[in-house]
């Protein structure tokens, strides 16, 4: 469904790729008025394509099951002879996979108005680290969905505060290591902050001299968080789908 | 006779405008119902009456708060994984599906939540389409259709499972009048010509759908039943009486006063908004007593606009059992 709402709804073209590439101009031309090296720039873009990521897992699927509720489809599917983690695995894959070339082709547009040159040290580790980033913050983005089952109308605030505190502590627009590393662990819980400083660092030729942790630490990180938010996706969905069916919250609406 | 569904002294409760005070709403207090296989069974009662609550625990949807029910032989508390598979829900008004895919995508999505393989999925879609009337609409995406396609596209969701149950709540709502009668007829065949046995739970706010539709009713209201049976024994037991309809001149009017003439079996009201007339339903124990129901109508200064003296209908048994009309709720009886 998700597949084949990208190619219907041509209208993402603007909100999804054109929209993100605004900010990323923006920061692009404060490094470039500093004079700052190219490769700052290539950090603002990675950082910039990534937005669609995070923007996805917070509207695309945290508030999914919220619009499900809505609009009576979480009922039906509540009635179907199948696991519900199915379902949310289901729409990961569907907005990953839209997601994914959503980041490549943003990304190959701000490196095409910048000029930016990459110096991959790593193909392969490059495209683990990107894929690893995808599978942990969908992850995290399956769990926040069973919260939602529950906390419906309450959960909007709850992603406002997650919005733009997540763009600036993850690093989007500079790397996470000049926060520190208190700050940066605490923000290292949103896998896409250490998605970002890998790829970084696989990416361009000055990331390693802005490394928050070396690349294979984030990578196992990135492992860890991926099936710890799957199992927690789990267990969650599980819980709150007892829940929902002892105080009646899967079926009422706005609640 | 397999059993469909049985419930034994099922109730359910939720926390009220209270809650802080710990009060409780009963949804559904002790009830107890066995449903054969093979039947369409309908449930009446006005609003907040607790069908849909019931629905949803039968549907699996809610959990009882006590008491146990059973579907298809499972239990709804922890058996829930294998009812299912057997069952399907089609509500009135709903607004399912997604607007961006077509009729037939849609449809074939249903499916496979089913595990049903794509081409005996294609072909029954296919087939129902074609009795719903709605083949040309197939490649149409449901944002372009009106409430009534989008309620017949409903329709064909919940039988192109070919469930054993099927819970209809309220499946003609927005359907026009032949579209209607088009669907009661074929859920009426769909039972009666399946080779396994369907059961059909079909709770409506249309006496005449329930009466030419079931073959077993039960009426409640405030959680409970009230009384359980064929329309037909139904009517017979509850036509203690003369039912007349009369219709008046809208005004506030001294309903107690109406219900206290003797001979009054039971009285409800409905105010006919787009008439600006009110329609009283009286069910006597004697002719006698219209005489007096008239005069007391005349002396309050009401314009009589007619009397009709009619069948004993269902809804005349649902009167008489609720103390209320089943539909333009504004009513009062005893």
């Amino acid at each position: 469904m998700r597949i084949i709402g990208v190619n219907r709804e041509p209208s993402w073209l603007i909100f999804e790729l054109f929209f993100p590439l605004l900010p990323i101009c923006a920061f692009a031309f404060v490094y470039k008025s500093m004079n700052a090296p190219t490769d700052y720039l290539g950090f603002v873009i990675l950082g910039g394509a990534m937005t669609a990521i995070w923007m996805n897992v917070l509207w695309g699927m945290a508030a999914q099951f919220f619009w499900e509720r809505e609009s009576g489809n979480l009922t039906l599917y509540m009635l179907c002879p199948m696991s519900t983690m199915a379902v949310l695995i289901g729409m990961a894959f569907g907005s990953a996979f839209s997601t994914f070339f959503r980041v490549i082709i943003t990304f190959l547009i701000g490196k095409f108005l910048f000029g930016v040159t990459l110096h991959v040290a790593s193909y392969f580790w490059l495209f683990v680290t990107f894929i690893l980033t995808i599978a942990a913050v969908f992850s995290l983005g399956m769990m926040m969905a069973s919260f939602f089952l529950i906390y419906g109308r309450d959960a909007w605030n709850i992603l406002t505060v997650f919005m733009e505190p997540v763009f600036f502590m993850s690093g989007f627009y500079f790397p996470v290591k000049t926060l520190g590393y208190p700050l940066g662990a605490l923000a290292s819980l949103i896998p896409i902050t250490l998605g970002l400083d890998s790829m970084r660092q696989l990416a361009f030729a000055l990331g390693p001299e802005t490394a928050f942790l070396p690349v294979k630490t984030e990578v196992a990180i990135l492992v860890v968080l991926t099936v710890v938010y799957l199992a927690g996706a789990k267990y969650l969905l599980n819980k709150l789908e007892y829940l929902g069916r002892r105080e009646g919250r899967l079926t009422l609406r706005w609640q | 006779m397999a059993i469909a569904i049985k419930t034994n002294d099922l109730s359910r409760t939720f926390s009220d405008d209270g809650e802080k005070k710990g009060g409780l709403f009963w949804a559904l207090r002790d009830v107890n119902i066995e449903i054969p296989d093979g039947m369409i069974f309908g449930l009446l009662g006005p609003n907040g009456a607790g069908k849909t609550t019931l629905i949803k625990i039968l549907s699996t949807l809610l959990l009882p708060s006590a008491g146990e029910a059973l579907v298809a032989g499972y239990n709804v508390d922890n058996e829930y994984d294998k009812i299912r598979p057997v069952i399907n829900m089609v509500s009135g008004g709903e607004n399912c599906g997604y607007g961006i895919l077509t009729v037939a995508e849609n449809l074939w999505m249903f499916t496979q939540f089913y595990g049903i393989p794509t081409k005996p999925a294609m072909k029954r879609i296919k087939e129902l389409l074609e009795i719903m009337n709605l083949t040309e609409k197939a490649d149409t995406k449901i944002n372009k259709l009106s409430t009534g396609m989008r309620q017949k596209m409903n329709f064909i969701r919940g039988f192109v499972t070919d469930p054993k149950i099927l819970f209809l709540d309220e499946p003609t709502l927005g359907l026009d009048v032949n579209a209607a009668r088009e669907t009661r007829k074929f859920v009426m065949n769909w039972v009666k010509t399946a080779e396994e046995p369907k059961t059909v739970i079909l709770t409506t706010h249309y006496m005449q759908e329930a009466d030419e539709m079931c073959d077993r009713l039960a009426i409640i209201d405030h959680g409970k039943i009230l009384a359980e049976d064929t329309p037909r024994s139904l009517k017979k037991q509850e036509s203690g009486g003369i039912s007349y309809n009369i219709t008046v001149g809208y005004k506030d009017f001294d309903a107690e006063g109406l219900r206290k003439i003797p001979g009054v079996a039971s009285f409800a009201h409905s105010v006919l908004d787009e008439q600006g007339m009110i329609e009283m339903v009286f069910i006597l124990q004697t002719d006698a007593a219209l005489a007096k129901i008239i005069e007391k109508i005349n002396s309050d200064g009401f314009s009589i606009n007619n009397i009709q003296k009619t069948e004993f209908t269902l809804e005349d048994a649902f009167i008489k059992l609720v103390g209320r009309r089943l539909s333009n709720g504004e009513s009062d009886a005893r």
